[in-house]
């Protein structure tokens, strides 16, 4: 493998992927480091979260639950957004491997985001004084969840496999198109009183809106799920390929 | 086009089974209502437009798993598949069809069990007008949603579940122009987001339900 | 009018038939025969252009007519009316005398839903000639016909060949038509599934 890494050999290797052999291999090389990163990012960033930064002033230890919360939150849009591209990537290209990852990302970014529902929940008990407001932020949560669900459940609905593929990334691609004009909708629907976006990332400077007393341990933690998000999306396109590999394998048998 | 259009509002028509039944659906959406809210006529006028929207949203959908469901029964979706007529045609003709035969229907009579509600006129007109131009949206979505749960047996329920969510942003920008006009506010071009939204489903939709349509014919 | 060259078609990933090869001119019908489950209905639906083929080209010049095992008919609109809808489709002319074909003037206004099986059959055969399309595909064209409407099948098909049209048909018994018949049971020996690399050693 070349020292540089640059895009122009990125893009060949990427490709490459889509054949199974060549996913299964590279993929089983790089789990382990990634499982190993995936712990260390995430246990030096939970620990460092809730045990060794003080509590807020005002909203005491409750702040901490933010380690979980906007991390999962991060993980839930993007696992929508994996699950999309690969579902492009299979209409245009015709390879399962792509759209067996966008298979495998549903669940994972729809547990996200009920983990992100769930502690949003929690901390909003003793903060705003209740479990649940319709905000727009929350809303649109709920409203990605439900979207979610109806891939994952269609997938559920049809055996035939390429069938099955072409319906659910077709859905994916306009449910993609219909959350982002929900998100808007939603805005205009009722102004919110959910706090601005944690951590926004413009012109590659980090602008902070908390302080970094608690913006470290959080970048920590978003990098550790960045990587739990990775480890799952892997093993769970492991496992798929290798369904498909043995229904494959079953049918040879079937002709002999 | 224009055939597989009158066609199908013939049907419909004729079979009674989308035409009239889902403005039933709705009247009866309407009285359970009070019900279930009770018969005070301030809350009642107050929560009537979300009300109507949401009952016409809910008899759109109930009719839309048959939008594609007969003719994929008895092969007519085969034989107009090939025929000259692009799916994409198929599929706006068929939409276009269910929009007749209900959400027109639906638009028109909501005003008039407004009335039930104690919902005013001059905000009855407006949720006409703001149904008019919603309800295009709810069929082809529908429409949409019924392409792709074609193959599955009593698809029913995996239908609603893929299309409710669809519907939302619809349901928001038009329940919301009601709202407003019941609480007085002038129109000022509420009406335009629910426009587009229609206007988006007539130019995206189409290339997708054919794409679904083609992958159920496999 | 048509050539099929090395095709292979098949349900789900599994191969029906394979290394198909075949040609039709104007004026000509081939009848493919086999028995029940051989691929017929499948390999017809290819060459419509329903399904994609496995492997393999099929050229196709002018236009096509597909009449499947399910018929299409709706039976609240009258024979008059299924057939008027097919034309308009097509963009062919819906005359009366189209409907002396297969005899059904007498049935013209009668609601589909009360036809017989047989009768159904013959509104679907009259449906190719309103399309005006040059090849008919007919998927076992002659079930539940009694003989003297399949003589009247066999003589349609011949003055739709004499104008220059072609037919591909499909039966599991012989046909006593001036057409060449395919047998596919030869080609369904080597059956194969698609594997999409998905059968290679994984690990």
């Amino acid at each position: 493998m070349s020292t540089k890494l640059g895009m122009k050999h990125f893009w060949p290797f990427f490709w490459k992927l889509a054949n199974p052999k060549v996913f299964m291999r590279w993929s089983g090389l790089c789990l382990p480091w990634i499982i190993a990163l995936t712990v260390l990012c995430l246990g030096t960033g939970l620990i460092w979260g809730f045990f060794l930064t003080p509590d807020d002033a005002r909203q005491g230890s409750t702040v901490k639950i933010i380690y979980l919360h906007v991390p999962s939150a991060f993980i839930a849009i993007n696992g929508y957004f994996v699950m999309v591209l690969g579902s492009l990537f299979w209409l245009v290209r015709r390879q399962h491997v792509s759209v067996l990852v966008a298979k495998a990302s549903a669940p994972i970014g729809m547990t996200m985001t009920v983990i992100a529902l769930t502690t949003g929940a929690i901390w909003g008990q003793p903060i705003w004084g209740t479990y649940w407001v319709w905000d727009p932020r929350l809303t649109s949560f709920l409203i990605l969840f439900l979207f979610y669900i109806g891939y994952v459940a269609l997938w559920a609905a049809i055996d035939d496999q390429d069938k099955v593929a072409d319906l659910t990334s077709v859905l994916a691609l306009v449910g993609a198109v219909f959350a982002v004009l929900s998100r808007y909708a939603v805005i205009f629907w009722n102004q919110g009183l959910h706090q601005g976006t944690t951590v926004t990332i413009a012109d590659g400077v980090s602008q902070k809106n908390i302080s970094s007393i608690f913006f470290q341990p959080l970048l920590l933690s978003m990098i550790g799920f960045g990587l739990l998000f990775l480890t799952l999306l892997l093993i769970g396109a492991r496992t798929e390929i290798r369904a498909q590999r043995l229904q494959v394998l079953e049918g040879l048998e079937r002709l002999k | 086009m224009i055939q597989l259009f009158t066609r199908d509002v013939v049907l419909s028509v004729r079979s009674g089974g989308g035409f009239g039944l889902a403005l039933v659906f709705f009247l009866i959406l309407v009285v359970l209502m009070p019900f279930a809210l009770g018969p005070d006529q301030s809350v009642l006028a107050k929560i009537a437009p979300g009300l109507l929207w949401l009952g016409a949203l809910l008899a759109c959908l109930l009719s839309s798993d048959r939008i594609f469901g007969m003719d994929y029964e008895d092969g007519t979706l085969e034989l107009l598949a090939t025929s000259p007529l692009p799916l994409e045609s198929v599929y706006l003709a068929k939409a276009a069809a269910h929009w007749f035969t209900t959400g027109l229907p639906l638009s028109l009579a909501a005003p008039v069990f407004g009335i039930l509600l104690n919902l005013n006129l001059e905000v009855g007109g407006v949720l006409c007008l703001s149904l008019l131009l919603g309800t295009p949206a709810l069929s082809l979505i529908g429409s949409f949603g019924a392409t792709l749960t074609l193959g599955v047996r009593r698809g029913g329920l995996l239908l609603s579940l893929l299309v409710l969510p669809l519907y939302i942003p619809t349901l928001i920008f038009g329940a919301l122009t009601v709202n407003a006009a019941a609480l007085g506010k002038e129109l000022d071009g509420s009406l335009i987001p629910i426009l587009a939204i229609t206007l988006g489903a007539i130019a995206i939709l189409p290339f997708f339900s054919a794409m679904a349509l083609r992958a159920n014919l496999q | 009018m048509l050539k099929v060259s090395n095709l292979s078609v098949g349900r789900g990933r599994i191969s029906l038939l394979n290394d198909v090869n075949f040609m039709l001119k104007a004026g000509q019908a081939l009848v493919l025969r086999g028995p029940n489950g051989v691929g017929k209905t499948t390999l017809l639906r290819c060459v419509a252009g329903l399904q994609d083929p496995l492997l393999g080209d099929i050229n196709l010049e002018g236009s096509v007519a597909y009449a499947a095992h399910a018929e299409g008919i709706k039976g609240s609109m009258s024979v008059f009316e299924n057939l008027k809808f097919w034309a308009d489709v097509y963009g062919g002319s819906m005359t009366e005398e189209v409907l002396l074909a297969y005899k059904l003037n007498d049935l013209a206004q009668r609601p589909a839903a009360n036809l017989s099986a047989g009768q159904k059959r013959r509104l679907s055969l009259t449906r190719m000639l309103v399309t005006g399309c040059d090849l008919w595909i007919m998927d076992e064209p002659t079930a539940s016909l009694d003989a003297e409407n399949i003589a009247l099948f066999y003589m349609t098909i011949d003055s739709h060949l004499q104008a220059g049209g072609a037919a591909l048909l499909s039966a599991h018994n012989d046909l006593n038509i001036n057409a060449e018949t395919l047998d596919l049971a030869q080609f369904c020996k080597a059956r194969s599934i698609v594997t999409s690399n998905f059968d290679e050693p994984l690990e």
